[in-house]
């Protein structure tokens, strides 16, 4: 625990040493009001529902900017020799990494918050669904990010990395989207909808959180945080 | 304290190192030494649990490098090659980064931080960060964040490298001032410092053992024959008569003189301390006057550049 947080510490200082952490947070939450105020005030109703449904798309984008530098950096600077050789475990490096990048995201959606309290402020708004689109999109967008550490660790390149996990996030999303499962046989519909990323943040969305769908996000953070560690093993096999 | 057995490293169908074997003694600082390429940085990197031996075992401090790694990492401070850093980060920060995940209570950090970067010369940079530094303060945060938990086994990758010549003395000294109480293996293709600051040197040319034993040890195993140079007045054929009949002497000559003035002889001799006493005696007997006597030792210089060439030759 202490080793994980102390990496931890050192990932966040070093998020909010460069401008990274901040270009990211305003950047998300500028685009993400810009974006949904301008329709809002079109349709004038008091839901937010157009706000979550560009959530999938736009932490495709800033998932991996979050991300690519976790481990690219480490193996561009050689640092990752002294780290490993340090008396800290694979996973404790993994998990304090990633739980850095969480606090990003967290920051981004606590942040944008006030959009929430504006719509209600403008109108009668259901809470429900909004407080589950919150649930939903943090454990959305914290798959993405178990996607874009795992991507960060396969090479040194940063614009690389970000650009794995981009497809990697894209591929995870798209394969459980209405217009994928259209054309699958039934017998696979079903399974493609479970694996995709973007079937349980609707469920989610409306407002009941289903254990099946915690299940869900939390087994595709395992698996790619374990391929992580099992990635940065690989070095011991070069 | 470290212990090497047979190991042998590939990669791919390289060979980075081939069955080898050492050993380094509790408070010995043992200068690694090789030509590039010789699998120094890859030995390095076998022992401080970074990568696993293809074959054979390495044991730190009685614990095995894979099945007890942990001991092992926690024993060791290790300076890699071109001494990987966090740009940044302000050196305090770093430092204190290393101390937590160290296990170095919290309460004692603050203290330690001060101690080492009082060792290693870092007082006045201690809130800058490291990318604004200049490559020898760099190098030592490096050394100062491998002494930051006090561990008994310090390993040095080529730790003066892209340093001027004052500060490559200054590390020196502080390698050897750090030498006398822990366990030291320094890498380096640099002779001089490694004859400078070590206790005994092993010398590896494509990952196999080519040489080890003291500086002193291995001038005189391989060097076959020493040089002197005498100026010596006297008639010059009595004298290269007398110098030629010595026991010690292998040969003599007469360097071209211009001129009337002493003779200058060329002498070569098997090594042993005696030789330039010899002459010395011999000329003061027969009433020659000896102007100089210079006995060339065959330098640490020579005995590697013989040892890393022939290998090289015969493969
Ligand atoms: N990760 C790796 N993958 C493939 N080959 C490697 C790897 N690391 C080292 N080698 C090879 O192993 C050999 C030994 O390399 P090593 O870095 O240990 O040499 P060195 O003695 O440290 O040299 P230098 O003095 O240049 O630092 C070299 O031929 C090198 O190319
Ligand atoms: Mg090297």
């Amino acid at each position: 625990m202490r080793n994980v947080c102390a990496i931890f510490q050192k990932e966040l200082r070093s998020y909010f040493n460069s401008p990274v952490a901040y270009i990211v947070i305003i950047l998300f939450v500028g685009f993400t009001s810009w974006l949904f105020f301008r329709s809002f005030f079109i349709a004038n109703r008091a839901v937010m529902r157009d706000y979550f449904s560009m959530l999938p798309w736009l932490f495709m984008i800033f998932g991996p900017l979050i991300t690519m530098r976790l481990w690219a950096e480490e193996k561009k600077l050689k640092t990752m020799e002294l780290l490993m050789t340090m008396p800290i475990k694979d996973w404790q490096a993994v998990l304090g990494k990633y739980i850095a990048s969480l606090f990003l995201l967290s920051s981004m959606l606590i942040l944008s918050l006030p959009i929430a309290i504006t719509v209600a402020s403008l109108g009668n708004m259901d809470w429900g669904p909004v407080i589950g689109g919150y649930i939903g999109a943090f454990l959305m967008g914290a798959a993405y990010l178990s996607i874009g550490v795992f991507a960060s660790c396969l090479t040194e390149n940063q614009i690389v990395a970000a650009i794995v996990s981009f497809f990697l996030s894209f591929a995870m999303w798209i394969i459980g989207e209405s217009f994928v499962i259209f054309v699958m046989p039934a017998s696979l519909a079903a399974l493609f909808e479970y694996v995709g990323l973007g079937s349980h943040f609707k469920s989610i969305g409306r407002g009941v959180i289903d254990s099946r769908d915690l299940i869900y996000y939390f087994t595709v953070i395992g698996f790619f945080l374990f391929l992580n560690a099992k990635g940065i093993e690989r070095r011991k096999w070069a | 304290m470290i212990e090497v057995k047979n190991v042998t490293k590939r990669f791919g169908a390289t060979v980075a190192l081939d069955g080898l074997s050492f050993e380094v003694k509790k408070g010995e600082v043992l200068g690694f030494l090789g030509p590039n390429g010789a699998g120094k940085t890859t030995m390095m990197r076998i022992i401080t649990c970074y990568m696993p031996a293809t074959d054979g075992a390495v044991s730190v401090a009685g614990h095995d490098t894979l099945t007890d790694s942990f001991q092992v990492r926690e024993r060791i401070g290790y300076l890699p090659e071109s001494a990987p850093l966090y740009l940044d980060m302000s050196v305090a920060d770093y430092l204190s980064f290393v101390a937590k995940v160290r296990g170095i209570e919290s309460g004692s950090i603050r203290d330690r931080i001060k101690k080492t970067s009082e060792m290693c010369g870092l007082r006045k940079v201690i809130g800058k960060d490291i990318g604004t530094l200049s490559k020898g303060f760099r190098q030592r945060v490096g050394l100062a964040q491998a002494l930051i938990h006090n561990p008994d086994i310090l390993i040095l990758d080529e730790p003066t490298t892209g340093l001027d010549p004052a500060q490559i003395i200054e590390m020196r000294e502080l390698i050897k001032r750090i030498g006398k109480e822990k366990t030291v293996i320094l890498c380096s293709h640099i002779l001089p410092e490694v004859a400078a600051t070590c206790d005994r040197i092993l010398i590896i040319v494509n990952g196999k053992r080519v040489a080890s034993g003291t500086p002193d040890e291995l001038t005189s195993s391989s060097g076959e024959s020493v040089n002197i140079t005498a100026r010596i007045h006297g008639p010059k054929e009595d004298v290269r008569e007398k110098i030629s009949a010595m026991d010690m002497v292998i040969g003599c000559r007469i360097k071209e003189t211009r001129g009337d003035g002493p003779a200058t002889f060329l002498i070569k001799a098997k090594p042993g301390d005696d030789v330039g006493q010899d002459i010395f005696k011999m000329a003061v007997d027969n009433n020659f006057s000896l102007s100089e006597l210079r006995v060339e030792r065959v330098s640490l210089e020579d005995v590697f550049l013989q040892l890393t060439t022939k290998e090289v030759v015969s493969e």
